[in-house]
């Protein structure tokens, strides 16, 4: 039996844990779902239609919202009682968060962002290191396997199965278990209403851009585009713009219509976070760039000069 | 306020990997090396923390005798002090790391207020050292945090996540993993770097464990070349450009 870790923020399920409920199905046919709260318990016919037979809703008081070290805890306890081959999440911050909390509790082994996951003695998986831009091929000794599934591996695939069936537990809980919780929320501030994640069509900076003046070319081309500005890492580091806008690795990973690189070398920790927009144009002085390889199309030349070209020629066809 | 960073050492690559023929690590032969940018403005903050309040900065690592490296740059924008546990170079596999830095921080005199790490590193990312040190150690972790302060000895902290922030508190001592983002991590100044030079590194041996996440290979992640269409040079080639977006309606 495979346990998987369906993630909720009040009631409402992660997508991610979908995945990771169809990654589960290629291990075995006997699965079970688990969510942490009692608000979670609405997922009873999703995770069924993913191919949940039973859904483990862990309840307690001091449980009033996301509390990681008590979702460990309750995963222990659970891992107790029924034994599974496997406790698998998502790769997502929490899915990663809660399942090292249930390894930290049992001492075991984790294998993070798993692309493939192959049950034995030892287990064998594939995990990305380097954001995804290199495969390790490990083995994990331990009797249960604690790992989580990168995002974006597994589509996730509906069996139509009917709702899963409702299990009741309440984790013992050590008080330092709900120190650490979520206190309060607080919704973003985004600008002109197009955020990063939703935006359509995104005009990017690099170090080519030169300075935090040179961005007034970009955000007008993005205004008129109505999309919105973002930007490398050393963009951010140079304090040129908000770290909010910043694509990549340890930025925010996009996947527009049209993502227009502008100045942009296409590091690996860059290309990370945009390579799966539809069409990627590029702007860069040097012909040799490694972001070309990841371009539809491309312009050879200062973007200082090309952008406005550009903004200009646009307004013209738009009229 | 005492205050301790973990950090590691790792290449920096930034375009295309190698491996080496054995197919276990990253061929650093053409590469330089640095620390993952969650784990500079770790230490940005740790440094800012006792410039605010006083106290001394700690800098923990473990890897290969070449890390005392990164520890000195660190070093260099104000760091008190550092400790390096030195293995024989291999990469250690999370528990067997965590349980090495926890006995370090368990024999170091000081007790700290706050431990801050990196949310992942930047080449294994296993998500996980931090949380097992936390149980180790007996300590609140808060992760993934993009921005805090530290007031009442208690750590405040906003965590992003798609539709805003989360708000997170916990009492110190805690432990906190951070974000890039969090802050602008300063570049050593000349006498920083003169002064780095004369800060004590505490170099202990540790012995490895037989890892229970044990790496077998590397592969390269398959990327396809787009073989992207070159429009042409400089503003002459816009009409070209024009023609592309109106085809794919982005306007
Ligand atoms: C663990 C880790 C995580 C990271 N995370 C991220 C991340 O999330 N996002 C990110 O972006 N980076 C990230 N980085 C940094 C990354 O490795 C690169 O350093 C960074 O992406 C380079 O930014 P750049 O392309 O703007 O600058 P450069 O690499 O310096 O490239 C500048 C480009 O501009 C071109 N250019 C110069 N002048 C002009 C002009 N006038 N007109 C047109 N083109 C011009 C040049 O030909 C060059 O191609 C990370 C690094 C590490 C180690
Ligand atoms: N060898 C190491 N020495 C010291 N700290 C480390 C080491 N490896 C990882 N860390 C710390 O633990 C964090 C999480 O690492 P990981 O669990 O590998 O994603 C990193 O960002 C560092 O702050």
């Amino acid at each position: 039996m495979i346990l998987v870790l369906v993630d909720h923020d009040r009631g409402e399920i992660d997508p991610l844990s979908l995945r990771a409920l169809t990654a589960a199905r290629k291990l075995s046919q006997e699965i079970h779902a688990v969510v942490i709260g009692s608000d979670g318990a609405g997922v009873l016919n999703i995770v069924g239609e993913y191919g949940a037979q039973i859904l483990h809703v862990a309840s307690h008081a001091a449980i009033t919202d996301y509390t990681p070290m008590a979702s460990g805890r309750a995963l222990s306890e659970l891992v107790e009682k029924l034994k599974p081959a496997a406790v698998l999440a998502a790769g997502s911050p929490r899915g990663n968060e809660q399942l090292a909390h249930l390894a930290a509790f049992m001492d075991i082994p984790m294998a993070a962002e798993c692309s493939e996951i192959t049950l034995g003695s030892p287990h064998h998986v594939l995990r990305a290191r380097w954001a995804g831009n290199l495969i390790e091929s490990a083995h994990v000794h331990s009797e249960l396997l604690i790992a989580t599934v990168l995002s974006f591996s597994t589509e996730p695939q509906s069996i139509n199965g009917p709702a899963a069936t409702l299990a009741q537990f309440q984790p013992e809980l050590e008080p330092a278990d709900t120190v650490v919780k979520i206190l309060s929320r607080s919704s973003g501030e985004s600008k002109g209403g197009v955020t990063l994640i939703d935006a359509k069509v995104i005009v990017s900076g690099g170090r080519g851009v030169g300075g935090a003046e040179g961005f007034a070319n970009l955000e007008e081309l993005a205004t008129l585009l109505g999309g919105t500005v973002g930007c490398s890492r050393v963009v951010t580091s140079s304090g040129w713009r908000p770290h909010a806008e910043q694509v990549g690795q340890t930025g925010t990973k996009v996947a527009p219509d049209l993502y227009i690189a502008a100045g942009i070398s296409g590091a690996m920790q860059h290309i990370a976070g945009m390579k799966n927009s539809k069409t990627i144009v590029v702007i860069n002085t040097d012909p040799e760039a490694p972001i070309l390889r990841y371009a539809d199309y491309a312009i050879i030349g200062d973007l200082h000069q090309v952008i406005p070209a550009l903004t200009s020629a646009i307004r013209q066809a738009k009229e | 306020m005492d205050v301790l960073v973990c950090l590691k050492r790792v290449p920096l690559a930034g375009g295309t990997l190698i491996l080496t023929p054995d197919l276990r690590d990253i061929e650093t032969k053409h590469l330089g090396f640095g620390i993952s940018p969650h784990e500079e403005n770790a230490v940005e903050a740790g440094v800012q923390l006792v410039e605010q309040m006083g106290g001394t900065l700690t800098l923990l690592t473990l890897g290969p005798s070449d890390a005392e490296e990164q520890l000195r740059s660190q070093l260099a924008i104000g760091a008190t002090r550092a400790v390096l546990i030195e293995t024989d170079g291999q990469e250690w596999d999370p528990q067997g790391t965590a349980a090495a830095l926890v006995d370090a921080i368990k024999a170091e005199e000081t007790k700290f207020d706050l431990i801050i790490f990196g949310a992942e590193s930047a080449d294994s990312a296993g998500y996980q050292i931090h949380i097992r040190m936390a149980h180790a150690l007996n300590l609140p972790i808060v992760t993934n945090v993009k921005s805090m302060k530290v007031e009442n000895n208690i750590v405040s902290c906003d965590r992003v996540v798609a539709y805003g922030r989360e708000h997170y508190e916990a009492p110190l001592p805690a432990i906190v993993t951070v974000r890039d983002g969090l802050n602008i991590p300063r570049y050593p100044s000349v006498p920083g770097r003169m002064a780095a030079r004369k800060k004590t590194v505490d170099v202990r041996k540790a012995e490895a464990r037989v890892p229970k996440l044990e790496k077998v290979t590397l592969a390269l992640a398959p990327s396809k070349d787009k073989g992207a269409e070159i429009l042409g040079k400089g503003p002459d080639a816009v009409p070209a450009l024009v023609e592309v977006l109106k085809q794919i309606g982005a306007f």
